[in-house]
């Protein structure tokens, strides 16, 4: 069947390009104030990349995500683009797209292949192709033995992979999740996440991934946009938005980061609170930041960093101190988890030259 | 460990709520059986002596048997009114402004709030001109339609809430499903049971209106409630409970199919499979 062999053959990926998309929703109530979710917004998202959008709550990514899908439309002058067809104008069920939702959004009258093969029996497949497809993609999700099921008699895990199987089965252009993985408990969410990374490297389909989650986004995303009041306030590797976080929302947002004021430096020393830093002179800036465990704990009379432990919070993998060094915020240092630590302990600290990295919005 | 005293003491407490239910259900029970043999009873002056009949009955038959066709029919063109009218109606309320929705709603319920003589009594000032439409049973339909409509979009609007339609629209229309498609594959199925609780309601509110439907009708356009408001005013107290009788004869049943219907929606919606 010509149809199905056309249909068959993997599509190459496509990139995503927003071009001026800002979002104005009309308020409601007396004010009536107009709210700005986004602000005028350029993205280009490459073929075949997974794109973290990553925020806290009303930070705009979830419009970003709706204005990509087309159930949002940007203000006028927005354009978006899927490689070189513009779609601004094009409603959802034409531009492709295939969708994850938070609360899975399952047909709960259909059973578990009846949802899969819902785009299928759109698009018009044959009874045979079909078929062969749904059966193609419960072997793909892990669900062999549950075609059958009602929706209401899985388990979260499950109907998020029927979602995920479903959206897949019309081979869309591009995969859209929106926090898919927030209605689950922690144990699941790990191995689903690991699931979905590894089905996104295999595909090599174009992604867009929301989440509020930073564990998630750095696990799943080639590259992540961390926003922040509607804007895109960094962009980059995992391990650059973690390493190098551009502004203190961003360092703060991904992972915990202790501050310290450089008061004075001479040769091979910068002089802070408690003690000093062994760091290059490069490292020019007033404050410097490093990552809880980037400090490392040394014996207390002759390391460069003295203090005291204010607290420690057994983590199981690691226990988390809280060290007073005389700062006004105590520093936060990561230390293995059989070494007891007790309040008002002395205890030495060091820092590593190449842990500590400034923040340009900070001066 | 419970001792044998507040054993005994639970056990008394069991037989006064017992006792208690009994009364309360005898009370609202005994005035049904007790119009139910006076239908049935020879002479209900003389009691149960003078024998049992179905003399009644016929006689009721005779006299009204168009009367309760003619609720029938009423009941179903009201059905089929409010379903054509209310699905849609509660499906656009989901999706629009939740003010206006608010206002619609409030509105909607307007004839419900409102005596039914008073929404009566403004058809006729503005309608009982028009003759031809004034003496056709489709004068009571459209009091019937008013009075219903809210009782059909209430739970078809709480379930579309529940199971978050516009999700799992949005669903289907990044499947490629267009509006029309959407509504009948995905909304529709899934409000399978809001629409029968809703068609309960307004099949039972129909047959039992008796306010509107008695300042509407004429001679011709009797229904049942009228007819036996007619019968027990103008005929033997035997006659009326006779009706009363046949009333309950169709309604029980009536309402039996109508839940029957909904469990065997619900076990086929369940095992739809491709």
């Amino acid at each position: 069947m010509s149809s199905y062999d056309d249909f068959d053959r993997a599509k190459t990926p496509v990139a995503i390009r927003l071009r001026q998309c800002s979002c104005t929703f009309n308020g409601s109530g007396k004010g009536r104030t107009a709210q700005t979710a986004l602000h005028p917004l350029d993205l280009e998202i490459r073929a075949g990349e997974t794109l973290v959008l990553l925020g806290p709550s009303g930070c705009g990514k979830t419009t970003t995500l709706r204005i990509i899908s087309g159930l949002e439309q940007p203000d006028a002058g927005g354009e978006v683009w899927f490689g070189d067809e513009e779609v601004t104008n094009l409603p959802i069920e034409k531009r492709d797209v295939g969708m994850v939702f938070q609360n899975y959004a399952l047909f709960p009258n259909m059973n578990v292949a009846a949802n899969i093969a819902y785009g299928l029996r759109i698009k018009g497949l044959s009874d045979d192709a079909l078929k062969r497809r749904v059966a193609e993609m419960v072997d793909m999700v892990h669900l062999n033995g549950y075609e059958q099921r009602r929706i209401s008699e899985l388990s979260g895990g499950q109907k998020q992979r029927v979602a995920l199987a479903r959206a897949l089965a019309v081979r869309p252009r591009v995969l859209l999740f929106d926090e898919p993985l927030a209605a689950l408990d922690a144990k699941l969410r790990d191995r689903l996440r690991v699931d979905i990374g590894q089905l996104l490297r295999n595909l090599g389909i174009t992604a867009v991934y929301v989440t509020h989650d930073q564990a998630e986004a750095m696990a799943l995303g080639d590259r992540i946009a961390v926003m922040e009041k509607g804007r895109i306030v960094q962009l980059g590797t995992p391990r650059e938005i973690y390493h190098q976080p551009r502004t203190a929302f961003v360092a703060d947002f991904i992972g915990n980061v202790n501050r310290f004021k450089v008061q004075g430096r001479d040769a091979e020393k910068l002089h802070v609170e408690g003690g000093y830093l062994r760091a290059g002179l490069h490292l020019d800036a007033p404050v410097l930041y490093c990552r809880p465990e980037d400090i490392e704990i040394c014996a207390p009379d002759s390391a460069p960093l003295q203090g005291r432990v204010l607290q420690s919070v057994f983590l199981g993998q690691s226990q988390r101190l809280l060290v007073d060094t005389g700062g006004d915020i105590p520093l936060q240092v990561e230390s293995d988890s059989r070494q007891r630590w007790f309040p008002g302990q002395p205890i030495g600290l060091s820092v590593a030259g190449e842990a500590l990295f400034p923040i340009a919005d900070v001066r | 460990m419970f001792s044998s005293k507040t054993i005994r003491s639970r056990h008394g407490l069991f037989l006064l709520q017992l006792a208690f239910t009994l009364i309360v259900c005898a009370f609202m029970v005994v005035p049904v059986l007790m119009s139910v043999t006076a239908g049935l009873t020879e002479n209900y002056f003389v009691g149960l002596k003078s024998g049992l009949t179905t003399r009644w009955l016929l006689e009721v038959w005779d006299l009204y048997a168009d009367s309760i066709w003619l609720s029938i029919y009423l009941a179903l063109a009201c059905l089929v009114c409010t379903l054509i009218l209310g699905v849609p109606a509660a499906y656009g309320l989901l999706k629009c402004n939740r003010r206006w929705a608010a206002f619609v709603e409030e509105m909607l319920l307007m004839p419900v709030a409102v005596p039914g003589l008073a929404t009566a009594l403004a058809l006729l000032l503005a309608y009982g001109g028009s003759q031809g439409f004034r003496t056709s049973w489709l004068f009571i339909l459209v009091g019937h339609v008013l009075f219903t409509l809210p009782f059909m979009m209430r739970p078809v609007l709480s379930v579309m809430q529940a199971i978050d339609v516009v999700r799992l629209e949005e669903a289907a229309s990044s499947l490629g499903a267009g509006q029309l498609k959407r509504f009948f594959t995905v909304v529709l199925p899934n409000c399978t049971g809001g629409i029968l609780a809703g068609a309960l309601m307004v099949i039972t509110l129909s047959v039992g209106e008796f306010n509107i439907t008695w300042m509407l009708h004429t001679p011709l356009t009797k229904t049942l409630p009228v007819g036996l408001a007619d019968s027990y005013a103008s005929m033997r107290l035997e006659v009326g409970s006779a009706y009363t009788l046949i009333f309950l004869m169709m309604i029980v049943p009536l309402m039996m199919i109508i839940q029957w219907v909904g469990h065997w929606a619900t076990r086929r919606a369940e095992r739809v499979g491709p």
